[in-house]
């Protein structure tokens, strides 16, 4: 159990304060040590208009080296149609499956069943600190309003930036950042548990990456926002960013940098003040 | 007008009984920050919709692919009330899983030079409504054997005739460009691919439609169409956000399912000669090209690979598939891919294997009308005569991807249109075709205004 789970309850408009209602079909009751192929799982339902959340059991045999999005498509296709899901590219470049299996943030096309311990069902969770929609899938609105607030337009704009290629540069157009907007870091942010304000570490890490590697941009609206009070000096360094972040963009690291450069900033302006 | 309208509300879609899709927004303190941004977010200049005729018509389009967003784009800015419906999340079907590839059509000039003449255009086309959404990076297509060195005069002269710019590199510049490739190349050609995010393109589409007044709701299936004779009068759907279903008239509705076209026009008693034509597609651990690399020779089964942020995908193989929904990974077709693209690639073989999915192409199998044949120009399609055109017609598109007015079909279906085929790369020009045949049933003149309007970002379909 990681320190995350021990931490008390969030409102109950966001979806990671699950009161578990055991919702138990009579069908695939207690599961209790499970062999393969037969696996077992245990779902988060919640439709629109639910006041919570309850758990549904699935039982499905899987093919070998099936992920948990293979899974939970199939229990979609072949037990039950109003399985709500978000997916699109099938090999976490697209950052849209974003669930918590087993109490961890992870991309459920990026999970092999394989490497998931055998002895209890799966659990699936949506993820936490963003709004539901039904079942499994939250909306990313808040997600996105944190990364235009921080540097990810500036982030985007330079990926391309300089237009046509020379030939003997083609690496400088490699894309300049590796986040893939996932979520699954602010999920799994201990902070923005309790902190909705708290801008969170995939917005910090964009505004990392673009105070190291100014490219011509005005830096003074980042280190602005950087500063405020809800940005880098409220991060605990709890490290759960990093730790689940599937694209290796460690958004702990990049705020440690992040702040380092806010303070040389701030002395800066406080000295040229007098 | 459709059975469900209420008076004078000119096809407005029924609204569901409670009115909002999502729930109601819980109110939670912004950061100053946040709130700025999304402020900022919905200030950004949107294109403005030409004057509507009032009271406008209303289309529904079944299918939240990429096809399905840009019409729902184009549609918008000519006026129209557009309400779009997809079964999952927006772009689950085959529109995320195809390898990202922004063609510049030199894969088609020798086998399919109208297709190949699409993908330039669209190439370019996109490339300036959609700033920021490809890595520029270029792609190379690969000699290796004898074989693909006696393919190049062919592969070069098509080229030439379908206007794909190509420049060839020796060996040795082509390893200083891309020295992932194998050191035993013959020589290579660069073209203008590009590689791009399958699911942001058609998200931005969908951003700008909605911003023009487009309503666009995912997790909502169509389970039935509703008709009056042979006139399709709109659908019932099944909302599994909300577990409910409704209904939802329309004046016409636009089948854009993609691979699954042939069972939603089935639902409408119409044959769609639309089959899945499912391909492998594998990625790998780490970023072993920046460009997009292809074998020279005909187009063939493992010989794309390119680059995905800090993975390369390599792909891809193909067949028929009976149901689209239940798309095998042969594990055949995996290895194959592998040693193949590793020929192109030496370190995708020793790369360790992330994923591997199987995406259904939407396959038409019908032949090509002599009539429809003709390459139209720009310059005639804006300017078609409001009277029916037959459909296709407008830019004359067919060969791959073809729109279907049943209206024309043995047994007459009224109010009915299927886009289908087609690749990414050219999801704006399928929208374009089957956005002229709506307007021509319509009876409307209103010109297709979506090759020069810039899109709206990709996270502007996230704004509250």
């Amino acid at each position: 159990m990681s320190p995350r789970d021990a931490r008390p309850e969030e409102p109950a408009a966001a979806v990671g304060s699950v009161e578990v209602v055991q919702s138990v079909e009579p069908e695939t009751a207690a599961p209790a040590a499970p062999a393969r192929p037969g696996t077992h799982f245990h779902i988060s339902r919640r439709k629109q208009g639910d006041p919570k959340p309850h758990f549904q059991n699935f039982e499905i045999e899987v093919e070998p080296g099936a992920t948990v999005l293979d899974a939970l498509l199939q229990i979609r296709r072949r037990h039950d149609p109003s399985l709500v899901v978000r997916h699109s590219c099938m090999h976490a470049a697209c950052g849209t499956c974003g669930v918590r299996i087993n109490g961890r943030e992870a991309l459920a096309c990026d999970t092999k069943l394989a490497t998931l311990p055998t002895h209890k069902p799966i659990k699936v969770e949506p993820l936490a600190n963003q709004r539901p929609v039904a079942d499994l899938a939250t909306d990313m609105v808040d997600f996105y309003a944190r990364l235009d607030a921080a540097a990810m337009p500036l982030l985007r704009a330079s990926e391309t930036a300089g237009g046509a290629t020379p030939p003997e540069n083609i690496k400088a157009f490699a894309r300049f950042e590796n986040c893939i907007e996932c979520g699954l870091c602010l999920s799994a942010c201990p902070i923005a548990r309790t902190n909705h304000d708290y801008i969170g570490p995939a917005a910090l890490a964009a505004a990392a990456r673009v105070v190291e590697e100014p490219r011509r941009h005005d830096l003074g609206p980042v280190l602005a926002l950087a500063a405020e009070p809800d940005s880098v000096w409220r991060c605990r360094d709890a490290i759960e960013c990093t730790a689940v972040c599937p694209s290796s963009v460690d958004p702990a690291r990049a705020l440690l940098t992040l702040r380092r450069h806010v303070a040389a900033n701030g002395a800066r302006r406080f000295l040229a003040r007098r | 007008m459709t059975t469900n309208d209420r008076p004078g509300d000119g096809g407005r879609p029924e609204p569901a009984p409670t009115e909002k899709v999502r729930p109601p927004r819980p109110k939670r303190a912004r950061s100053s920050a946040v709130a700025r941004s999304v402020a900022a977010a919905a200030s950004i200049a949107a294109p403005e919709p030409v004057a509507p005729p009032a009271p406008a018509p209303h289309v529904l389009i079944i299918g939240g692919g990429g096809t399905g967003g840009a019409l729902a784009h184009d549609l918008a800015l000519r006026g129209l009330r557009v309400t779009l419906v997809e079964r999952g999340e927006v772009t689950s079907g085959s529109t995320g899983k195809h390898h990202g590839l922004l063609h510049s059509g030199a894969r088609y000039a020798t086998t399919d030079r109208a297709a190949a003449i699409d993908c330039i255009t669209e190439n370019k086309i996109l490339r300036r409504i959609c700033p920021g959404s490809f890595e520029e990076n270029d792609g190379l297509f690969v000699a290796l054997t004898d074989e693909d060195v006696e393919f190049e005069k062919q592969f070069v002269e098509a080229c030439w005739l379908c206007a794909v710019p190509t420049k060839r590199l020796g060996r040795e510049a082509a390893l200083r460009m891309e020295p992932g490739l194998n050191p035993n190349l013959r020589f290579a050609y660069q073209v203008p691919d590009a590689t791009m995010d399958a699911m942001r393109v058609p998200l931005r589409f969908m951003a700008t439609a909605r911003r023009n007044g487009a309503d666009i709701r995912p997790f909502t299936e169509v389970v039935a169409v509703t008709m009056t004779g042979r006139t399709v009068s709109g659908v019932r759907v099944r909302d599994h956000a909300a577990g409910r279903d409704y209904e939802i008239g329309a004046d016409i509705v636009v089948n854009a399912a993609g691979p699954w076209a042939a069972r939603v026009a089935s639902l409408a008693g119409v044959n769609v000669p639309v089959v899945a034509s499912p391909g492998v597609l594998v990625a790998v651990r780490g970023r072993h090209v920046n460009m997009v690399v292809n074998r020279l020779h005909a187009p063939g089964d493992g010989d794309i690979v390119l680059p995905q942020r800090l993975r390369t995908v390599v792909g891809t193989s193909s067949w028929i598939a009976d149901d689209p929904d239940e798309l095998a990974v042969r594990a055949a077709d995996v290895e194959l891919i592998v040693r193949e693209s590793a020929a192109l690639v030496p370190a995708v073989a020793r790369a360790e294997v992330t994923a591997t999915w199987s995406a259904a192409r939407p396959l038409v199998q019908a032949p090509v009308p002599a009539a429809r044949k003709r390459v139209a120009t720009r310059r005639e399609a804006a300017t078609a005569p409001a009277a029916p055109a037959p459909a296709g017609a407008g830019r004359g598109l067919a060969r791959d991807l073809r729109c279907f007015d049943h209206a024309t079909d043995a047994t007459p279906t009224e109010g009915f249109v299927t886009i289908a085929g087609g690749k990414a790369t050219t999801l704006r020009a399928m929208a374009e075709a089957a956005a002229d045949v709506v307007c021509s049933k319509l009876g409307l003149a209103l010109p297709c205004r979506t090759t020069d309007i810039v899109l709206l970002p990709h996270s502007a379909w996230y704004s509250a």
